[in-house]
């Protein structure tokens, strides 16, 4: 948009180099082997996913590593229609929070599996409480997106 | 408290984009400030400025812009990175210190420079795990908004309610950067942006230089007729992982209790006049409304709808337009705290309240689906 003073268009790119960590190591090697790891709080024997060294209410390290569901429960939902910088795939998407089996926080993620483009129809289909299962990735890296969405169960 | 604190002078800049450069820009609202309350950058004891600098601000460091701008080289100042009402408390703290006898708090953000808002909000995400599913602020309201609407039986229409009200107040504030006359119909056809979230329901990007001083209470008498007393605060933070938080049972509650037992407010309701709320979504208001305590829990629809929260209502609520209208992200905190001293004084202009404020709350929030919040509490 032209404007009646001199603008400069500039853009900040810089390379880090940030560690997962132990704990978060694991985790995601396990996103490669279909497994979805959490931690357990010995104090509150809360599974806490993704995996963490700590349960940051207690304030107490984690005890045991635990395996958590492939299917869990919707928690709530969002059916995102807007573009932005960085969005995790074309929209219309749905982002998602979803109780996994076995676990005692929600866990952040996509649902799909189903034809989404007609709004009135998703909403039909999508409904809190249902149940969903994750749908993994032939290839896989050790990445979040290794799970490609969760759908329907 | 022992020692008082008063707020001396106010300023701040229109949100619409200007042809200043920031550079510019900032120092005439912190001049502003200093002249309002004739103070010297000499007699000036200390600054702390609020700002995002590289996300909110594409400029990496704070050194080369702010110092200068605010009058703070040379000086003992410090700046806080986020939420511009944390930035006040240290303020505040600097005073109740012994050290200065004044203060300038100054939050700095000119949004039109920046990228979409959440471009930047993706950014606060985790690398590994929540940002690569898209989480934005944008994504986190919705998924609250829905919750909400079904715990609670609010409708849409009531959501989309905060927006009519607040985008009609802001005609009145000169500084409002987004303003009209919309129907609620309008606000819900204003193009989706993440169901149930619309176009008109979201804050947009504004520009805010948002300065205030700060003295005690011996040398606010020598700077002005009309102190507006600091009377308390408080912050709570919740958890960084969306999945591990209630979004229905946030920390506003929390934030709210510590500021009013600060303050000495037992019943928020009847000894609160005015209220200013952060609210970058419109839905919000109504759940900041019921963890304020203005009303009961799920009754936030209800509560707009009854007309207290209007501008001439038994407790208006962003009579200034609030974030819907005017979001310079960092500053917006701040920003509330200035609205709610112009109508303490009287110098709200074609927005002042009809009755007397005495007592008023200002509340900011950053972070996904309001993870932090900030409540002051000041008065007459
Ligand atoms: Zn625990």
């Amino acid at each position: 948009m032209a404007k009646e003073y001199k603008t400069l268009m500039t853009e900040i790119r810089l390379p880090y180099e940030i560690s997962y960590g132990a704990t978060w190591t694991r985790f995601f090697e396990g996103m490669a082997e279909k497994k979805i790891y959490g931690t357990k709080c010995g104090r509150c024997n809360r599974v806490l996913v993704p995996a963490r060294s700590f349960c940051p209410r207690c304030f107490v390290d984690t005890t045991d590593w635990v395996e958590a569901g492939q299917q869990g429960t919707l928690t709530a939902w969002s059916y995102v229609s807007y573009r932005y910088f960085g969005m995790p795939t074309e929209p219309p998407f749905i982002s998602a929070l979803l109780r996994l089996d076995g676990t005692d926080v929600d866990f952040l993620h996509m649902m799909g599996g189903f034809d989404m483009s007609d709004f009135e129809q998703t909403r039909k289909i999508v409904k809190n409480g249902m149940k969903l299962r994750a749908v993994w990735k032939d290839e896989r890296q050790g990445h979040i997106l290794d799970i490609k969405y969760f759908e329907p169960a | 408290m022992s020692k008082r604190v008063a707020i001396v002078s106010v300023a701040q800049n229109a949100g619409a984009e200007s042809a200043d450069n920031f550079y510019d820009q900032a120092y005439r609202v912190a001049r502003e400030a200093l002249d309002k309350a004739g103070l010297t950058r000499e007699e000036l004891g200390t600054v702390v400025t609020a700002s995002s600098d590289i996300f909110h601000g594409g400029i990496s460091c704070a050194n080369s812009y702010y110092w200068e701008t605010t009058g703070a080289f040379l000086k003992n100042a410090s700046r806080q990175d986020g939420e511009s009402l944390f930035a006040f408390f240290y303020g505040v703290m600097r005073i109740l210190s012994g050290q200065y006898d004044t203060a300038l708090v100054m939050a700095l953000c000119k949004g039109s420079e920046n990228p979409p808002n959440d471009a930047c909000t993706l950014m606060f995400a985790d690398p590994f795990y929540q940002r690569p599913v898209g989480l934005t602020e944008t994504t986190a309201a919705a998924l609250q908004m829905r919750l909400y609407m079904e715990k609670y039986g609010v409708t849409r229409e009531q959501c989309a309610k905060v927006a009519v009200k607040n985008l009609d107040n802001a005609r009145r504030n000169p500084y409002a950067h987004r303003k009209g006359d919309y129907t609620v119909e309008a606000v819900l056809n204003s193009g989706m942006l993440a169901d149930p979230l619309t176009e008109l329901e979201a804050a947009p990007k504004s520009e805010g230089m948002v300065a205030l001083v700060l003295a005690t209470e011996e040398k606010a008498k020598k700077l002005t007729d009309k102190p507006v007393w600091f009377k308390g605060y408080g912050s709570s933070l919740d958890a960084f992982f969306l999945g591990d938080r209630d979004l229905l049972n946030g920390q506003l509650g929390n934030a709210a209790a510590r500021a009013y037992k600060m303050a000495g407010i037992g019943d928020p309701g009847k000894q609160i006049d005015l209220a200013e709320v952060t609210e970058p979504y419109a839905f919000q208001e109504l759940m900041w409304y019921e963890d304020l305590g203005f009303c009961g829990r799920g009754e936030g629809g209800k509560f707009l709808d009854s007309g207290a929260t209007a501008a001439n209502g038994s407790l208006p609520v962003n009579v200034s337009g609030g974030v819907l209208a005017n979001n310079p992200y960092v500053s917006r905190g701040l920003q509330r705290i200035v609205e709610a001293t112009l109508q303490i004084r009287g110098e709200a202009g074609q927005r002042q309240v009809d009755k007397q404020v005495k007592t008023a709350l200002a509340h900011g929030t950053h972070g996904f689906a309001g993870q932090c919040h900030a409540v002051a509490i000041i008065g007459s």
